[in-house]
């Protein structure tokens, strides 16, 4: 039923790739993988309400967080950004915006508004929980309805922000899961989707080979600079030499050893592509196709959540000793080639690269088989965490509050 | 062919282990991802899945590479064969 595109690859081997998938046509140009209606809360003590009116009215998400008050200076902006991104992710059809007063709610409706999606606030103060519930729930009520008629469509492959963090990790990560996505990345770069990659405490060790990887001066220097602000902030707060959380004891128990060796296996994700830019945390990139550094901590639900709010509507989570993360946004779709990971927790294991240990699978093949997964999900296959519930909706913030 | 061990670059000190885990004076089949070559090593110690196996002698203040990159330094020394991990190599960072 797809159109496909031929490319050639490096060994001059030919091989087809899909030229679309079926998505989700939005107001600003934009194509989503998924069409959720959200409820989001604009601070902690809004989670209640959010949390009713999702309940309430079948087919929508609340996504409760624990921030939103009192925050101030970069902290505050990062908060607007990842709010604001998150209700104009393409993935999201509809949003209700919900916050205990109207000021900083109206910001995020404004904000999100500019996409051209349905957008509604509601604010607590002087109606308290169960008028706004009642509102909240009329209003969430109409857009679910609307948006449960939005069709699938062909959209370009071109369509796909394809974000990625790899988690407990292990030496089978850099072996073949991580270098799969960067297969992966090295195929459908020239077709021309977006993609992001993060982590920057996890580059530490391999930063200097990351920054050669920059497509020009400009982004080699801003990574460079963003690394050093990063490692200057672990220096200062570090009690130990942070061998208690890099590398975790689940990298450790699959077997690797250090930071820079976790480093090296990390920045494998990226295949033979450069970095067109650096951003900041949720920051939408703004130069076009191409690979973009995101500048985000090492979490999973962290750097996952700012990656969503940055536009990116799939996720690829390569895993060694298997992470379970998901998003209630992003699709996150997780590989492992470590065959205990397999064996041991499969239902969280949606593309099996292990035959790449055993030389059963070459890289190309385990690329080739990540891609197909990849619009499968992209088409409306459930990941195994969208089926098993995963969730993790984590705000980033950076320092205390007022 | 079976591969127990996959090593990354040619100039790597280091293989990791990719069968369920190596026995002592197991001889172990080795491939150089690099330059698709192989080469053999024979194991000193029981090593698991994923962990890694000295295939030279280290000595203390050594380098590890692996990726053809430095992961970090020998804290106490290595015979080729033993088991490299955090009780004989540290990271040079932090």
């Amino acid at each position: 039923m797809y159109m496909f595109i031929t490319l050639k690859q490096k060994s001059g081997k030919l091989m087809e790739i899909p030229k679309s998938f079926l998505g989700y046509k939005r107001e600003n140009g934009r194509a989503g993988t998924r069409n959720h209606v959200i409820i989001l809360p604009v601070d902690d003590i809004s989670n209640a309400c959010a949390e009713a009116v999702a309940n309430n009215i079948k087919g929508t998400i609340a996504l409760p967080h624990s921030y939103g008050r009192l925050q101030f200076g970069a902290d505050l902006e990062l908060h607007f950004r990842t709010m604001i991104g998150t209700g104009s992710n393409p993935n999201v059809a509809a949003v209700i915006v919900i916050g205990i007063e109207p000021k900083w709610t109206k910001r995020i409706v404004d904000g999100i508004a500019k996409t051209g999606k349905p957008v509604e606030g509601f604010h607590i103060e002087r109606t308290g929980d169960i008028g706004t519930v009642m509102k909240a729930s009329k209003k969430a009520q109409e857009f679910v309805m609307w948006a449960s008629e939005k069709q699938r469509e062909e959209c370009p492959i071109s369509d796909l922000w394809i974000s990625v963090k790899c988690g407990e990790s292990d030496t089978t990560s850099g072996l073949a899961s991580n270098p799969t996505v960067g297969n992966l990345m090295d195929k459908l770069e020239p077709l021309g989707v977006h993609l992001c990659f993060g982590e920057t405490s996890e580059l530490t060790g391999a930063e200097k080979v990351c920054a050669t990887r920059g497509a020009t001066k400009e982004a080699s220097d801003k990574f460079m600079k963003t690394w050093s602000a990063y490692n200057d902030f672990i220096l200062k707060e570090a009690t130990d030499d942070l061998s208690e959380s890099q590398p975790t004891a689940g990298n450790i128990a699959g077997g690797l050893t250090t930071i820079e060796e976790k480093a090296f296996g990390n920045f494998q994700k990226i295949g033979d592509c450069k970095f067109i830019d650096v951003l900041e945390p949720a920051e939408e990139p703004k130069k076009g196709k191409g690979l973009y550094f995101m500048d985000t901590s090492s979490a999973a639900a962290e750097c996952v959540t700012l990656q969503a709010a940055a536009g990116f509507n799939i996720h690829l989570f390569p895993t060694g000793q298997g992470n379970i993360v998901g998003n209630p946004i992003e699709p996150v779709v997780k590989l492992t080639a470590n065959p205990l990971t397999v064996k041991s927790m499969g239902e969280h294991i949606d593309c099996d690269v292990s035959k790449i240990l055993s030389r059963e699978m070459n890289l190309s093949e385990a690329g080739d088989k990540l891609i197909e997964t990849t619009l499968r999900v992209a088409n409306g296959r459930l990941t195994c965490a969208e089926a098993l519930g995963h969730k993790e909706f984590v705000m980033t913030k950076l320092y205390r509050s007022a | 062919m079976a591969t127990d061990i996959i090593i990354h670059d040619k100039k790597d000190n280091v293989g990791v282990v990719v069968i369920e885990k190596i026995t002592p004076k197991q001889d172990c089949k080795c491939w150089i991802m690099e330059d698709d070559s192989s080469t053999d090593i024979q194991s000193m110690d029981e090593i698991p899945l994923g962990h890694k196996i000295a295939m030279t002698d280290l000595k203390e203040g050594d380098t590890i590479l692996k990726y053809g990159h430095d992961i970090g330094k020998v804290v106490k020394s290595i015979k080729k064969g033993e088991h490299v991990h955090v009780h004989n190599v540290k990271t040079k960072k932090w």
